[in-house]
């Protein structure tokens, strides 16, 4: 039987199907929670109940949207590009979903630990600028189309700034498999994190990747105010449904990266505590709920000040902190606190 | 068939058909998705020769950063497909002339070509002595700084050049002095009158 799992081609075909769906399965299902723990957030902080109707205390509400969306009819504008009109809804819900086969959540957890795994995850957010844009132009009218253009533009600003903090983290790893970059911060708890050593950068990485996924308060490519829903005017039904997900997924998937980059992933935050995937959820959790926070605290950026924050001040702080760490690492200051490879990483 | 043989071929055909296809697709935007298809599925080769750090460069910086702006310019063209195929058929002699250079060259080029002894025994071993990140930073930055450097002046000076073309200074717009707004305080912004009842200012 394990033979047949290890040797055989089919039956490796198999196991990795089989591994694919563990990961997704849960992956989604926590989707569903997560899309109904945001919208409880958000709705604590107005001071509403939230979703409350569906199931115990609104559990199931995700659940009964999906059905809903499901169900609806698909609605496409007479003058849609059909293959590029379904090819973007696809492409924003199955870029993050790629992401994460080489995801680690605990040590070895991970479908495929290949060496650039970092740079996959990078490159993969980098197309998932694609859904939105080629939603916007296929649905053949003004408000996507605006929509699409203005992601286009910030999608590209942030992403140069996601680049080079994660650019300083691998100098200071030596290496851009995870595994490596977490382990790199196993040593006195909480305060041999990356966070500490990489401090503003944190900061830096958040804002980015709340822009690079709009959210809010960089949801310019939606904005209802001004654009209705920007690239999703035209989507309704199952192909709206995959942009939702999508959307949501890439923000875990940000949560995944905070927590493996800065918040030392599985690695148990008091020296003594066993490590574990507990710990990796614990502080996704976390880092989603500072998410949906933002959500709910922030006002929505004016456009050209977006592009002012990413070019004007995130790209040159993150430009400045490259060099800084290259510095800081070379000449092993603080006991190779920015070194972590000459250490044992 | 092995499972690399038959990944290899996936790629292979995908690669030409989506470089075949942006050359005959009428839209423009539909060229550039093409395209896309065209760099992804050579990043896939890259995977199969062992050079992952390549691959994952190219999708970065080919289709995650200079597709996404061929795009942007692209979706903006107002397209008349009329006029398009009228210059079609007035530009054709001349594009069929450059083609047929570009072939004759090719086949000059590539007539002469051999393989050298032994070939067959590196392509199946790409580098086994380390990670080819590593490999490629040692090449890049211990044997061929120089080079590396000055490839990296070109790009400079073509940045520049390029800012020095579209710079211009307007004078007839309102700009907003963001450092000023930050730093105003309300006793200096503000000032309280006070208006004598039914005379106004």
């Amino acid at each position: 039987m394990i033979n047949f799992f290890t040797t055989t081609i089919p039956g490796q075909i198999l196991l990795i199907l089989g591994q694919c769906l563990l990961v997704l399965i849960p992956l989604l299902l926590a989707l569903a929670m997560l899309m109904y723990a945001d919208r409880k957030v958000w709705a604590a902080v107005q001071m509403r109940r939230g979703p409350n109707v569906v199931g115990p205390w609104g559990v199931l509400q995700s659940f009964a949207d999906f059905l809903k969306y499901i169900v609806k009819e698909i609605v496409v504008p007479a003058g849609a590009d059909k293959p590029v009109y379904f090819l973007a809804p696809m492409i924003t819900f199955v870029m993050p979903v790629i992401a994460w086969s080489v995801i680690p959540f605990n040590e070895g957890w991970v479908l495929s630990d290949i060496n650039v795994a970092i740079l996959f995850v990078f490159a993969v957010s980098s197309l998932e600028v694609y859904g939105v844009i080629m939603g916007g132009w296929a649905s053949n009218s003004k408000y996507p189309f605006l929509g699409s253009l203005r992601s286009a533009a910030q999608m590209i600003s942030y992403e140069v700034s996601l680049g080079l903090i994660i650019i300083g983290i691998i100098i200071s790893t030596g290496s851009m498999n995870f595994g490596a970059i977490v382990e790199a911060q196993r040593g006195a708890g909480i305060f041999s994190w990356y966070w500490v050593a990489h401090f503003p950068m944190l900061f830096l990485f958040f804002i980015s990747a709340l822009a690079e996924t709009n959210r809010p308060p960089f949801d310019l490519p939606e904005a209802e105010s001004e654009l209705v829903a920007g690239y999703q005017v035209e989507y309704s039904s199952t192909p709206f449904l995959l942009f939702m997900i999508g959307e949501l997924m890439a923000v875990v998937l940000m949560c995944a990266l905070v927590s493996l980059l800065f918040l030392g992933g599985w690695l148990s935050p008091i020296p003594g505590l066993p490590d574990g995937v507990l710990w990796m959820v614990l502080k996704m959790l976390l880092c989603f709920f500072v998410f949906a926070m933002v959500k709910a605290i922030t006002p929505r950026y004016r456009y050209d000040q977006l592009m002012r924050i990413g070019w004007k001040v995130f790209l040159p702080m993150s430009l400045a902190w490259v060099v800084l760490v290259a510095f800081l690492a070379k000449f092993e200051v603080f006991g190779a606190m920015w070194a972590r490879y000459t250490i044992g990483g | 068939m092995t499972v690399i043989a038959f990944t290899f071929y996936l790629f292979a055909v995908s690669t030409l058909l989506g470089g075949l296809m942006t050359v005959l697709a009428r839209n423009p935007v539909h060229s550039v998705l093409w395209l896309i298809l065209a760099f992804l599925s050579s990043a896939g080769l890259f995977i199969i020769l062992g050079a992952e750090f390549v691959a994952m460069l190219l999708i970065i910086v080919y289709v995650g950063a200079v597709a996404v702006l061929f795009l942007f310019v692209v979706m903006m063209l107002d397209i008349d497909f009329a006029a398009l195929k009228a210059e079609m058929s007035k530009y054709l002699p001349i594009g069929l002339l450059i083609g047929i250079v570009i072939l004759m060259q090719l086949v000059v080029a590539f007539g002469a070509w051999d393989y050298s002894a032994g070939i067959d025994d590196r392509l199946v071993a790409p580098s086994a002595v380390g990670e080819n990140t590593n490999l490629l930073g040692l090449l890049i930055y211990d044997r061929y700084i120089i080079l590396f450097q000055l490839a990296g002046l070109i790009l400079l000076v073509a940045m520049i050049g390029a800012i020095v073309l579209t710079l211009r200074h307007r004078t007839d717009i309102k700009r907003q002095n963001i450092i000023a707004q930050m730093h105003r305080d309300p006793a200096k912004a503000m000032e309280l009158k006070d208006v004598k009842p039914g005379q106004g200012l």
